[in-house]
């Protein structure tokens, strides 16, 4: 699993959200989900989108797709592919972009696919729909597909269905979906999150692998800062619905500028550091993450944040450009870096 | 922490079984077994942590239900504080389960939604006689207070409290009774990362504190890394490597326990290192491979580990590992020379 080397593969943006807005319209309130969020993907290059639950990541992809429902809606922004805004497009132009531009997989691999359809009716629908193939073609492209994710006997198991088949296979399964239409971009939601890890090592190396042969770009979304470090060119932090830190993987870890990226890169125990006989404590990030329907005044992250000042409270700090190519919305980054390596 | 196990142990577990019989058909007769625990042998000391890892379906979690009795052993041994608690029945036994406690990965799904969060944590006091009225309630105020959260949550519902909120509640719970030995049933596994950090160290704090002794089941190897004192790795229902963290994490003896620590992504791009990719599945424990049960994705296998299976070994004081590659009095650096040896370019990794 060797990370290729940035910017491989050119650097036209095959898909650029701009100020992205999609809120939640609930009873109780607006859920700002998505606030103002911007970023974009290269040919080829995969970038990585890291944050907790409820900070937006998952949500901006399915806005993407434009799979947002009730009381969803997107309220701003520009989604754009090959020059076109996806949110202009009619329902049915939008149909023939799903699949065959963007596609996406999802954690849970289970209850993605239709449990009552063998997975050869599950794969060559989409290959019919999306591609206009013969039912007899789509079946062979769908036998194809599941060769190339590596599923062994490939020609008896499309007959089988979902739950004859393992977590890690029925995630080969998506994957094979996923590409079967050779998308630009591959959305893939937490992929390996509910797979063991030797599993997990499993799957990275196969969509990597196949990211190689097909030029596909990925946008890997993930909690887990180590999935991020091994196989992502470049990484978007998300806080609250805000992106709050963009750089290069290697910058990003090397030198993270914001005290929440800090926070996350300290407090995972790491199997790196020389195990110990007596292990100091993780760091803490105090508190929680705040309701979207409640946020605190000023940014978002200040009243979890070590390096909070007055400023912080009253003032949202813009994502601006602090080194070259490296991106975040914190007024004390300065200190933040210093700290880090303090 | 080094006095840990200083006198005695506090659990031993000798040989442990759990089958699962699989009933079909009209008769319900019984057409096989899940061998979910085949054999599991280990103990804890007083205010030691025991880490349990292994890949969904190894039988960890179901090696702590059966100590606590939740299950009851098909065959062997758990003593706790030198008695034998496994043969007991549920009268004989009430008294013990006190001693044990038991923590819940899904916060949400292991607390009554219908009973506030103070009586929650006083229920147990007052079920075992140790505390009503005024007094429980202060007990379970100073529990509040020492799991981080506040009075006047005492009075709320488990709906109303997020995930980290809720494993402290769990925490607090297990406490009330004064336990000896708490059974971590993948903690904090449902957590966030940030909030994963402040359940863990409030989880060693405590155990400095009150002299807790934890089985910590888990399958994500850095956190277990970070809260154990000795580590046992589980694969197919039985323990294949166990010894202190230092050994398990810097010389792994087993390849399972090899690849699994390659598996685990580490958060620094610019480390390079060898990464270990097994093929195929965990194989059934229905039908567990004769011989060896990991020769089926091990990289080094050999054809007598297919018929033989290795039995475990003391490779090094405190060290064992059941695995034919290894003998005891072996160098520790073998493994290491093996494992550039061993083919594994992604050209073999590839056939699954």
């Amino acid at each position: 699993m060797t990370r290729p080397s940035p910017g491989a593969g050119g650097v036209e943006k095959v898909l650029e959200i701009e100020d992205l807005k999609t809120h939640f319209f609930t009873r109780d309130g607006v859920v700002r989900a998505v606030d103002g969020v911007s970023y974009h993907v290269l040919k080829g290059e995969t970038l990585g989108v890291v944050g907790e639950s409820g900070c937006g990541k998952s949500v901006t992809a399915l806005s993407v797709l434009r799979l947002i429902a009730k009381p969803g809606r997107i309220v701003q922004g520009k989604i754009k592919m090959s020059g076109r805004n996806l949110l202009e497009l009619s329902d049915e132009e939008m149909r023939s972009i799903r699949g065959n531009d963007v596609s996406m997989i999802f954690q849970e691999p289970m209850t993605s696919l239709n449990p009552v359809l063998t997975l050869g009716r599950q794969i060559s629908e989409t290959i019919m729909l999306h591609q206009g193939l013969s039912k007899k073609d789509a079946w062979d492209k769908s036998v194809e597909m599941l060769k190339l994710v590596r599923i062994p006997e490939a020609e008896r198991r499309v007959h089988e269905y979902p739950f004859q088949m393992s977590g890690g296979m029925r995630q080969r399964v998506m994957i094979a979906m996923a590409l079967s239409c050779n998308p630009k971009v591959l959305l893939a939601d937490e992929p390996t999150t509910a797979l063991d890890v030797t599993i997990q090592a499993q799957i990275l190396h196969l969509m990597l692998e196949l990211k190689e042969k097909t030029g596909t770009a990925i946008v890997l979304i993930t909690h887990d800062l180590g999935v991020v470090a091994e196989t992502c060119q470049r990484v978007v932090v998300m806080y609250a619905g805000k992106k709050v830190e963009e750089a290069t993987a290697d910058e990003l870890f090397e030198r993270p500028l914001h005290p929440y990226t800090v926070g996350l890169m300290k407090s995972v125990p790491r199997l790196d550091r020389a195990a110990t006989e007596n292990p100091g404590r993780l760091m803490e990030i105090p508190g929680m993450v705040p309701s979207l329907k409640n946020m605190p005044p000023g940014c978002a992250f200040q009243p979890r944040c070590p390096f909070a000042t007055e400023r912080c409270k009253v003032e949202i700090p813009a994502f601006e450009m602090k080194a070259s190519g490296h991106y975040a919305a914190c007024f004390n980054s300065d200190k933040v870096a210093e700290a880090y390596h303090g | 922490m080094a006095e840990a196990a200083k006198k005695g142990n506090l659990l031993e577990v000798t040989d442990l079984k759990k089958h699962f019989p699989i009933r079909k058909g009209i008769l319900s007769r019984v057409q096989g077994y899940v061998y979910a625990v085949d054999g599991v042998s280990f103990t804890i000391g007083h205010g030691e942590t025991l880490g349990l890892v292994g890949e969904s379906g190894c039988g960890k979690s179901t090696v702590g239900k059966t100590i606590l009795k939740l299950l009851d052993p098909t065959a062997g041994e758990v003593k706790l504080n030198g008695t034998k608690i496994s043969d007991l029945n549920q009268a004989e036994m009430r008294p013990h389960r006190r001693e044990m406690q038991v923590i819940f990965q899904d916060p949400y799904s292991s607390l009554n939604p219908r009973m506030s969060a103070g009586d929650i944590v006083g229920e147990p006091m007052f079920n075992y006689g140790l505390a009503t009225g005024k007094e429980k309630e202060e007990r379970t105020r100073q529990l509040f207070a020492r799991v981080g959260l506040r009075a006047e949550h005492m009075l709320k519902y488990p709906h109303e409290f997020s995930g980290g909120q809720r494993q402290r509640l769990g925490i607090a719970r297990a406490l009330a009774v004064n336990p000896s030995l708490i059974i971590g049933d993948e903690p904090v596994s449902a957590l966030d990362v940030s909030v994963q950090a402040q359940v863990i160290n409030l989880m060693m704090d405590l155990q400095k504190e009150f002299n807790l002794s934890y089985l910590f089941v888990a399958h994500d190897l850095a956190v277990v890394e970070h809260i154990s004192h000795r580590v046992a790795v589980m694969y197919l229902g039985k323990i294949v490597e166990m010894t202190d963290k230092r050994s398990l994490f810097t010389s792994p003896q087993h390849p399972y326990t090899e690849a699994l620590l390659s598996a685990v992504p580490i958060p620094s791009p610019k480390m390079k290192r060898k990464r270990i990719i097994l093929t195929g599945d965990v194989p059934s424990p229905i039908r567990p491979p004769p011989g060896c049960r990991f020769h089926t994705r091990c990289p080094y296998v050999m054809d007598h580990c297919k018929v033989q299976e290795p039995p475990m070994k003391e490779v090094a004081p405190g060290h064992f590992v059941a695995c034919h590659l290894r003998q005891p009095g072996q160098a520790m650096y073998e493994i290491a020379a093996h494992a550039t040896m061993a083919p594994k370019a992604p050209a073999t990794t590839a056939s699954h």
